[in-house]
């Protein structure tokens, strides 16, 4: 069969490659003269698409040069790096396929499992080995429990990168207005500014945060003025809204995403990230998506100089869902 | 000038620093037996090779990067050129990688460059690892590397991941949070893993510096080390052959890898290298400078990850609110589709050489590849697989369809819902269809090919070599082959 090609057939190309002319010798075989006049004609084109693309890779990279040196520009550094790789890349190409040895090669395939000899004298060797260290069993014993208990050992470092996880989770800054000694927080927006429920329109959406705490990334929340005819609020919360004014915090109960839209028709919120959808007039409880929480509520109140405030914390720990979230 | 003085001087330079080396190194031997490999060729083996040479244009790329990039979360004002931004609040690493966009000449191109070739990078391996799957290459010997390739496939999805989480834009941070909330998710350890990994609560200060890290060093040496070992096994063990004549169990039918499959190796790096770059330039990727800083409580709408996280933000949208309270414990939605989901994923794909022989009961070493087609079920069931994970991937991009396509969002996600549970097996049975007729056409007129196995009895866990060897045995030469185990 002719794809079994000798060893010393594989290796005619060598030393011809450079003038790719030689190359037809080898497909030719007993084939006429137009065949051979084809061959060439094929050669000679083969060729001039090296040469093509060696010097569009050797312009390519001058301009490269040029372009970087004339203070840079993206696109062209682009256009002109993809030319001086392209060509060699297009040269080397059309080179190997038509001026190399295509010939098929036939080699065996050695069984890749050692002898019975080989593995007979490894696991001689081994297990020789294995009875040196057997004759002083108890030092062999000693010796893997002290690297045990290094690995151990060595496994506590890591109690150092954060800290045990604890309240951050189920508290957020608005924690210090509520209970006994607690004294309200005002919400402030993201410039400390302290919002009055004037500052709130019908299709606004406002972000606040406690004050002094406006960088805190599990407090921020939305005010939110509603359709107070339609507002149900849920048991033991009616006096959680000031007038038309509710907040919610504005972290996703799925995965934390901000819940930035607001569909004001439908009183709706939306988590961009995973479509979680939030019904504003009942305690923003999930009506669909992935999410299955409300998005924690936030008791409202009004100071003497009729700043919002919060009279405490959130309904609820605050963003995604826990092992843990449900104990205190 | 003494004799020996005189003949080394006749000799050629490479000639002399070849003998030089192996003086030292004793390799001639070794390296003649490189250079002489026989390669089978086939346009499916070059999968592998780009993702190869786009891992390759990764390192080269990140390397310039690493030289500006400032994995830091102290608060700056930005005063670089890109206007929009003058004056704004921002992290040093979001400014670098502005700086690097606009300010440091060719790091547009470069970090362009980067982030195309990661997409192309996985792209090609997943292309890669189906190759490998419809053709059965993962059968014995092959199991160890397929899992070498599952783990670099696993460690290069979290790289690409906390490649660009680096950059602390607004997208990124979006990522992160969620990352940090699917950490949450888990069972027990979850809110410890979380707090030792973020070094607090979300943000933590620590983060980016940690994931530069993660991303420059600890995913990277781990990747090479895997990659080093997929290839010495690719070596050791010879690459695998369709079959076809003159192609048995027991030889290997290709080109050398001197010059002839050196060339075309090299040649398929430079176009690859010259695709990426050519995209680097001229197609805008990940433009940070529109999302605008890291601030946790603003959102893009449209928030989208790269590719190949698409499949499990699919899977965290279209996961229905489920979750379990007990005794005041709760087991959080996304732990479901995020952390179990992807658990099985891999999990079943490390182990499916393992399976599919305790299916097949076929435990024989196999160097001939299989059509897709002799294959039905196996091949049925990679469709199917497939369609349920584009399912998921499209329903990542549910609220970009829903606008694209001026449909409501909700009607999207039910009917991905119901897409997900009826595709899969709707894919799968026609595939199984399909490779039957392709056999049966193949049957009566298989004169020019050796004859092949029809689909019912080759799924039985016979192999096509025993079919194929009866033409190609007087061939051989029996010494050779004697040493060859049969199962």
């Amino acid at each position: 069969m002719s794809a079994y090609a000798s060893r010393g057939g594989g290796r005619d190309g060598d030393g011809r490659d450079g003038d790719g002319k030689d190359g037809d010798g080898k497909d030719g075989g007993g084939g006429g003269e137009a065949d051979r006049e084809r061959a060439g004609r094929v050669d000679d084109r083969a060729e001039r698409l090296v040469v093509a693309g060696f010097v569009t890779s050797i312009i390519g990279a001058v301009a490269l040069a040029v372009v970087y040196i004339v203070g840079g520009q993206p696109q062209w550094e682009g256009i002109t790096l993809a030319l001086a790789l392209g060509g060699i890349g297009l040269a080397i190409a059309v080179w190997a396929r038509y001026f190399m040895d295509a010939e098929e090669v036939v080699e065996d395939r050695h069984a890749l499992a050692s002898t019975e000899e080989e593995v007979a004298a490894f696991t001689a060797s081994f297990e020789g080995g294995q009875q040196t260290l057997a004759r002083r069993g108890l030092l062999t014993k000693l010796g893997l429990g002290a690297l045990g208990a290094l690995g151990l050992a060595a496994l506590f470092p890591i109690r150092s990168l954060g800290p045990r996880p604890g309240k951050g989770l189920k508290e957020t800054a608005f924690a210090a207005a509520g209970g006994g000694s607690g004294k309200p927080l005002r919400l402030v927006d993201a410039e400390g500014r302290p919002i009055r429920p004037s500052d709130l329109s019908r299709s606004s959406l406002v972000t606040a945060w406690p004050e002094g705490h406006e960088h805190d990334a599990d407090a921020p929340t939305l005010l939110l003025q509603v359709d107070i005819e339609e507002f149900r609020p849920l048991p033991g919360r009616e006096d959680w809204v000031v007038g038309e004014i509710v907040a919610y915090s504005k972290l996703c109960t799925h995965t934390g995403c901000p819940v930035g839209l607001y569909q004001t028709e439908l009183d709706l919120l939306l988590c961009p990230c995973h479509q979680s959808t939030f019904d504003v007039l009942h305690g923003a409880e999930p009506v669909f998506g992935p999410a299955a929480r409300p998005l924690p509520q936030l008791p409202l109140g009004l100071d003497e100089e009729g700043f919002l405030i919060a009279t405490g914390d959130f309904s609820a720990p605050v963003g995604g869902g826990f092992w843990d979230r449900g104990r205190t | 000038m003494t004799s020996e003085e005189a003949v080394a001087k006749a000799t050629p330079l490479s000639r002399r620093t070849a003998r030089w080396l192996d003086s030292r190194l004793g390799a001639a031997g070794f390296a003649r037996k490189a250079l002489d490999k026989v390669f089978p060729d086939h346009w499916s083996f070059l999968l592998g090779e780009l993702a190869l040479w786009s891992f390759v244009i990764l390192i080269a790329t990140g390397v310039y990067l690493t030289f500006f990039f400032d994995a830091s979360v102290e608060e700056i004002i930005y005063n670089g050129s890109y206007v929009p931004l003058q004056g704004v609040e921002m992290s040093r690493a979001y400014a670098s990688a502005l700086d690097i966009s606009f300010d440091v000449r060719a790091g547009m191109v470069m970090r362009q460059v980067h982030h195309w070739a990661a997409n192309v990078y996985l792209a090609t391996t997943v292309v890669h690892l189906m190759r490998i799957f419809f053709t059965g290459a993962f059968r014995r010997p092959r199991e160890l590397n397929w899992l070498i390739g599952v783990g670099m496939l696993i460690f290069s999805i979290v790289n690409g991941f906390v490649g660009y989480s680096l950059l602390d834009d607004q997208l990124s941070g979006t990522g992160l949070r969620i990352a940090h909330n699917i950490a949450l998710s888990i069972p027990v350890g979850g809110t410890w893993l979380a707090s030792l990994f973020f070094g607090g609560d979300f943000p933590g200060p620590d983060l980016i510096e940690r994931l530069y890290v993660i991303h420059i060093l600890l995913l990277p040496a781990v990747i090479i080390a895997l990659l080093g070992l997929h290839l010495a096994l690719v070596a050791r063990q010879r690459h695998t052959q369709f079959s076809g004549p003159g192609r048995t169990e027991r030889n290997v039918v290709g080109e050398r890898v001197w010059p002839t499959f050196a060339a075309k190796g090299t040649a398929a790096f430079f176009l690859t290298a010259a695709v990426l770059c050519a995209l680097g330039g001229l197609a805008q990727i990940n433009p940070i400078w529109l999302y605008g800083p890291f601030r946790p409580a603003e959102v893009s709408a449209a928030s989208q990850p790269d590719w190949y996280m698409g499949w499990l933000d699919g899977a965290l949208r279209l996961w229905p609110g489920w979750e379990i309270r007990l005794f005041g414990f709760e087991l959080p939605t996304p732990f479901y589709p995020s952390v179990l989901l992807p658990g099985i994923t891999f999990g079943l794909l490390a182990l499916w050489p393992f399976l599919e022989a305790r299916i097949t009961k076929d435990r024989d070493e196999h160097h001939l590849l299989d059509r897709p087609r002799d294959r039905p079920l196996r091949t049925a069931f990679g469709v199917s697989t497939l369609a349920f994970y584009t399912v998921l991937f499209f329903g990542g991009a549910s609220d970009v369809l829903a606008v694209t396509f001026q449909t409501s969002v909700n009607a999207l996600f039910q009917a991905f819902r119901i897409a997900l549970l009826v595709l899969p097996p709707l894919a799968g049975f026609v595939t199984y269809r399909l490779c039957q007729e392709l056999a049966r056409r193949d049957r009566p007129g298989a004169s020019t090919e050796a004859p092949r196995v029809a689909p019912a009895a080759s799924d039985d866990g016979a192999d096509n070599r025993r079919q194929i060897e009866p033409e190609d045995e007087p061939e051989l030469d029996p010494a050779s082959t004697a040493g060859v185990p049969r199962g």
